[in-house]
């Protein structure tokens, strides 16, 4: 008898489940009303207009679902939405003026120990931080746009910022003008794709002690530092584009204590350093595509196992440059490097001559940055040629035994 | 002046000299496109063989073309043309007639490999450019030296010293101050010496074309905002007419003077 009783009580709730509407004229004119009035598994429908609400605090299952973009001016007051209970679901809202503060860490949405959550198709303007995880998981961010205007790091926030957050999903958002586009801290087995993210001023993507995470098919462009990620293992970085990321501190990807992770076909195009790598251990990068950038892979000390295969070095100024003194256990075998000037004569597609990637001038502009300004000069090319011929200052074993003679077909 | 430029240039394509010159140019790009499908990387082999040679070139066929047309310029003096018209004329003359060989000899095979779809356009306009560059200012200096020199053998070592110190020589000693300052603030010194010389001018016009990603990895804030902005390409340029216009005014001044 308890038992139908519950299950009846499941039912009528489940069937009182109702959709609210709020606009200017009708009865729920607030948001902040709605949210009080509704039930657990109630949907708000937010119609057009503009909604000058913050601080709104979620603390029941909800849907809110805005109809053409309702606009909800946070009037620089502090933050927009929280959440704190599972299974919210936000869709098609438009989030501006985000206050900012320097202990509270604002967020347009944020979500406080919830799981199951969804947002979608929401846009976010002058924001400090966009989308806050905290201790949040299982949930799923997808197309949504995201358009900052940090000035300076300092006074900005992240796009998407998460924090020990586990199994989220992070697809097709586009993100712009913030500090660091997609930021993760503690954010285990978790994917990101088709993400656009540009101009962030520091990091298109910024992650640290997140292990299990696979990143594909992203886009970071010209973002002031480009992409860095420390501290991890197991990592997966698949199909990104690194691109135009300028500046001496700036990389297409900087990989800093990353250990067993897999970096494929990524196309690292016209960045001052292509990929940097610094103690990483155990990481496979084949078929990546390295064009047109000051020093396509710069490698630090402490690394080992790191084994190139099958990737394309096309026109970079220097292809490698190695610091750190011995070159333990990585490889750079079986490449394709369009400096390479060898033969091959037994026509197996393979060069006869090992290719050293690693030219003297690039140790010279290590030791004095001003002197790239005689790059590509004769003198430089003299020097160049007399050291490859006879090794003194470049490591000698720092080789590519089987070059191969054209390009690798993505 | 026009009328010597004219019969100069004339002159230079009858006697075949540019026309070889233009063949060996033909030549070198079309078997370097042909050899590699890759348009970019020809640009890059090209700008090596450019800086190097075409200033070699230019430096003995300017001195040649002065000395073995000698009589003809002692036999224009007797003529009431103006004396500067005489030298300056001649000067361009040469310097276009080089030019010519040069872009036609890069550019045709450049149109037929389909260079003008890709995007290297800008990269080998700048090259077009920096070659020109090249023609007009090693010829000038030639003239120059040609002038100050009755004794040919002479004026014609000197003009090849001074084309192996500035292409090979000048970065050597350059390079070798900047490691052995390289504890001093060098920025401005790297700069400033790199613009009195013009072929690392043309190496850097090319520079800022093909490598300037590798560039703004250096930290210094001048550099940044040399090669950053426009100015870099605005200065550069700019120099390069000065390199032009002061040997010119000079051939200008001495020609004039000069007794024959």
């Amino acid at each position: 008898m308890r038992l139908f009783f519950v299950i009846l009580c499941v039912f009528f709730q489940q069937s009182y489940a109702q959709t609210l509407q709020v606009c200017k004229g009708c009865t729920l004119s607030s948001i902040a009303e709605a949210i009080q009035k509704a039930k657990p598994g109630d949907t708000l429908r937010i119609e057009p207009g503009v909604y000058k609400e913050n601080s709104l605090i979620i603390d029941k299952k909800l849907t809110l679902i805005g109809r053409d973009y309702p606009v909800i001016d946070g009037e620089f007051k502090g933050e927009v939405i929280t959440v704190q209970a599972d299974s919210v679901t936000l869709d098609g809202l438009f989030i501006k003026n985000v206050g900012t503060s320097y202990t509270a860490d604002f967020a347009a949405i944020r979500f406080r120990r919830s799981r199951f959550f969804i947002v979608q198709n929401v846009r976010l303007e002058t924001l400090f931080f966009g989308i806050y995880l905290e201790k949040s998981s299982d949930g799923i961010l997808r197309n949504n746009r995201i358009e900052g205007e940090a000035k300076a790091e300092y006074n900005s926030g992240n796009g998407i910022h998460a924090w020990e957050s586990d199994r989220l999903q992070v697809y097709g958002n586009e993100i712009t003008g913030t500090r660091d586009g997609i930021y993760f801290e503690f954010v285990d087995d978790s994917r990101v794709w088709d993400n656009r993210s540009w101009k962030n001023l520091r990091y298109g993507l910024h992650f640290m002690f997140s292990n299990h995470d696979s990143y594909t098919h992203n886009r970071f462009e010209n973002n002031g530092a480009g992409v860095a990620v420390m501290f991890s293992k197991n990592i997966e970085i698949r199909e990104n584009l690194f691109k135009e990321n300028w500046g001496p501190a700036a990389y297409g990807l900087l990989l800093k204590e990353i250990n067993d992770a897999e970096i494929h076909q990524n196309r690292f195009i016209g960045n001052t350093t292509g990929l940097h790598i610094e103690g990483c251990n155990r990481i496979q990068y084949t078929q990546n595509l390295f064009e047109s950038n000051g020093w396509a892979v710069k490698m630090m000390g402490a690394s080992f196992t790191n084994v190139f295969t099958r990737n394309n070095f096309i026109a970079n100024t220097f292809d490698i440059s190695f610091s750190g003194g011995r070159i333990n256990d990585n490889t750079f075998n079986s490449n394709y490097w369009s400096e390479y000037t060898g033969y091959d004569l037994d026509r197996d597609g393979v060069g006869d001559v090992p290719f050293r990637p690693v030219k003297l001038f690039s140790y010279i502009v290590n030791k004095t940055p001003e002197s790239i300004m005689l790059m590509r000069s004769f003198f430089v090319d003299l020097v160049n040629f007399s050291e490859k011929v006879s090794p003194v200052f470049t490591p000698d074993n720092l080789v590519d035994e089987t070059p191969n003679m054209t390009k690798f077909k993505p | 002046m026009l009328k010597v430029l004219k019969y100069t240039l004339y002159d230079l394509l009858r006697s075949g000299w540019s026309w070889i010159y233009f063949g060996f140019y033909l030549l070198l790009t079309f078997s370097l496109l042909f050899l590699n499908n890759d348009v970019s990387k020809s640009v890059i082999t090209l700008m090596n063989v450019l800086v190097v040679l075409t200033s070699l070139i230019a430096v003995v066929f300017g001195s040649m073309y002065y000395y073995n047309s000698r009589e003809f310029i002692e036999l224009l003096l007797g003529q009431p043309l103006k004396r500067s018209s005489i030298f300056i004329g001649q000067y361009l003359g040469v310097s276009l007639s080089l030019s010519l060989s040069l872009l036609l000899g890069l550019g045709i095979p450049f149109a037929f490999y389909g260079g003008f779809n890709t995007e290297v356009i800008p990269d080998f306009s700048m090259l077009l450019l920096a070659g020109v560059f090249q023609n007009f200012i090693f010829t000038a200096l030639a003239y120059n030296l040609s002038l100050y020199h009755e004794n040919r053998i002479k004026g014609f070592s000197y003009a090849i010293l001074m084309w192996l110190f500035l292409t090979v020589l000048y970065d050597g000693l350059f390079l070798i101050l900047l490691m052995n300052y390289s504890a001093y603030p060098l920025e401005k010194f790297s700069l400033v010496a790199t613009l009195l010389n013009p072929v690392d001018l043309s190496r850097i016009l090319i520079m800022l074309q093909l490598d300037i990603s590798a560039l703004m990895g250096y930290t210094g804030a001048v550099f940044k905002q040399f090669f950053g902005t426009g100015l870099g390409l605005f200065t550069v340029a700019a120099i390069l007419l000065l390199w032009i216009i002061v040997p010119v005014w000079n051939l200008y001044r001495k020609g004039n003077n000069k007794d024959f």
